[in-house]
């Protein structure tokens, strides 16, 4: 189940540059939103509302090199997963937003050479547990950083927050002699 | 081989005897502290559905972004976070006029040591590294996390040692420096990475100048960084945090990944500015060009302390803010605002014609207290000029020294302090 889950296959929303602030994410007035739901009203506001317009479940943005730098601000993340982002592919990721990306279920791929090799509409597919990228309108496949073990089992349980709930309720469970 | 203050504090966390850049540990957590997104936390803390945070008295939560609340929205959120807060037993709560910026509020009450490992749900929790702590930022999730175990797992982080020496030029501060190596470095510069700052010029400086370098470290993508645990810090600690303080200091033969030296007498002629829309966007003062300025702010976890009040009311003293420019004032907390009153340099200021906000964000934040209409220009003390960070999408941030911006504040443009006090009453307004 973890495999397949791993693997993802969809569209290029659009291929952004480097340095991709969380302000131009998700700029920081809606930041006493607090449904995770909600924040996807306000992705790229600031900069880029036509690409949020656009978005159709499970297409990935591509991006330079820092993607997410500045405030920690998890709704930056969150917006993204919530108007159906499948994943972000960057050049590399400020720390902070890539720990959110995995925290939610939303995948954060390292792949260097992935904005030079494709344009918004191409077809990817992405091994994430491999660290491959096929652009399959070009033919192209580039190299991608392979998740590191710990984000891995956390994408696969759909982020941390059900990870702990499994983890726990297993737990208690198992120091309750009745239910095992 | 040695360990640098990463690796000695993530080591101990997470009970080894040495660890190694790359390795992932998990350590343990000695304080969390948040700010009003602990709704966001709460909010998933309850999701994972663990009754009780782990231990109530390493939490800390400070109001800061939107003090007082300006909306109804974010009364709703503080007064969730308040009911948790008595809910949980959580003790070490500042709630409105009891704190300021989380970042200055946590030192200052003691809850920082040598050696710990601090997260916090701001980007900025690497201010800390300005008292020895493994301190850095995290999302609110990853929070819930921490409330839930009391741990997390970490990359070890490979060092950078940043070593400065040389004399500091008149007017020339700790956030010349930064912006200095931020220019250089680049926004992912750090990315990562752990931080030290050492050298003779940085052992010099006060702790509230240390706090500005670890502070903005954080924009060239620094995990953590340090200022040097030495005498400075011990006497600032001593009278605040209760027990023995732990000398930390990185191991002669500690690895880095790269020394940079910096001489800040001869690198460091003019002030700098971060230009907008990057915070690595910097340039020297001269080449910036004439920008005539709309508003000045004064503030935030970088430069809202008593150093910078007292630099900013010597350069407006006498003076009159520019017909065309508003001077926001924000202390970073109750503390530095008590203390800016009896010394008089709120008095310096308000005569100048700044008005002060309440201790807290203030427009660092870009919600409320003076956000930027379409075509101004701020030039700020604070630490970021992205797009839209203080406003309008299409306003301009220029970030400078707290001296920078009262002398800009002064001429209605960006302005070298030396020039503003030494041409005297030459921008005097009109009563
Ligand atoms: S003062 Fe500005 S940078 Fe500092 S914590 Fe507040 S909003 Fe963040």
């Amino acid at each position: 189940m973890a495999g397949e889950s791993l693997k993802l296959r969809g569209r290029v929303r659009a291929v952004l540059g480097a340095n991709i602030d969380t302000d131009i994410i998700y700029p920081g007035r809606y930041l006493n939103i607090t449904d995770r739901e909600k924040t996807a009203e306000h992705l790229f506001e600031l900069s880029y509302p036509d690409v949020r317009a656009a978005i159709q479940a499970g297409e990935f943005i591509v991006a330079g090199a820092n993607f997410g730098c500045g405030s920690s601000r998890e709704q930056a993340a969150a917006a993204l997963k919530f108007a159906g982002i499948g994943a972000v592919v960057a050049a590399s990721f400020a720390r902070i937003f890539f720990r959110n990306a995995i925290n939610l279920g939303l995948p954060a791929v390292v792949a260097p050479d992935m904005a030079a090799n494709c344009a918004a509409g191409d077809e990817l597919e992405i091994d994430l547990v491999a660290g491959a990228i096929r652009n399959l309108t070009t033919g192209i496949t580039v190299q991608a950083a392979p998740l590191d073990p710990r984000a891995a089992e956390l994408l696969a349980a759909g982020g941390l927050i059900p990870y702990l709930k499994h983890k726990y309720l297993q737990e208690a469970n198992a120091t309750c002699p009745s239910t095992v | 081989m040695g360990m640098t203050l990463a690796e000695k504090i993530l080591a101990r966390a997470s009970g080894r005897e040495r660890v190694s850049p790359d390795q992932i540990v998990i350590a343990r957590v000695d304080l969390a502290m948040s700010h009003e997104n602990a709704d966001l936390v709460r909010k998933s803390f309850l999701e994972i559905g663990v009754e009780r945070v782990w231990d109530p008295s390493k939490i800390v939560i400070i109001f800061d972004h939107r003090v007082p609340a300006e909306s109804e929205k974010t009364a709703t959120t503080h007064r969730a976070v308040r009911e948790f807060v008595a809910a949980q037993g959580i003790p070490h709560f500042y709630d409105v006029g009891r704190g300021g910026v989380c970042h200055q509020v946590l030192p200052e009450e003691g809850h920082v040591r040598p050696g710990m490992v601090l997260v916090g749900t701001d980007s900025h929790t690497t201010t800390h590294g300005a008292f020895g702590a493994f301190a850095t930022g995290i999302g609110a999730t990853e929070m819930a996390g921490v409330w839930t175990e009391g741990t997390l797992w970490f990359k070890v982080p490979s060092s950078l040692r940043i070593e400065v020496e040389g004399e500091f030029p008149p007017w020339i501060s700790a956030k010349d420096l930064i912006l200095h190596i931020i220019g250089k470095l680049g926004a992912a510069g750090a990315d990562y990475r752990a931080v030290e700052f050492n050298g003779p010029a940085i052992r010099w400086m006060s702790v509230a100048s240390r706090m500005v370098l670890t502070n903005l470290a954080m924009e060239m993508g620094a995990k953590v960084a340090f200022t040097p645990v030495d005498e400075v810090l011990l006497s600032f600690l001593r009278p605040r945090v209760q027990g023995e303080l732990e000398v930390i200091a990185p191991d002669p033969d500690a690895v880095y990944e790269r020394t940079i030296g910096i001489d800040a007498g001869a690198d460091l002629k003019e002030p700098c500015i971060a230009c907008p829309h990057a915070v690595d966007n910097v340039k020297p003062l001269s080449a910036v060009g004439e920008v005539p300025i709309h508003q000045a702010v004064i503030g935030s976890c970088t430069n809202g302390r008593i150093e910078d009040l007292e630099v900013a009311a010597r350069v407006v003293a006498g003076r009159r803010v520019h017909p065309r420019t508003r001077l926001i004032v924000s202390p970073a907390s109750q503390r530095v605002y008590r203390e800016a009153l009896q010394l008089g340099y709120l008095e310096t200021l308000v005569a100048a014609g700044a008005m002060v906000n309440p201790p807290g964000c203030g427009p660092c934040v870009g919600v409320h207290q003076g956000i930027l209409a379409a075509g101004e220009n701020c030039v700020s003390s604070t630490n970021r000029n992205f797009i839209g960070r203080m406003g309008s999408k299409d306003s301009f941030v220029y970030l400078a020294s707290p001296a920078v911006v009262a002398a800009s504040a002064i001429a209605g443009r960006l302005a070298h302090p030396e020039a503003v006090v030494k041409e005297g009453r030459v921008w005097q307004a009109k009563a």
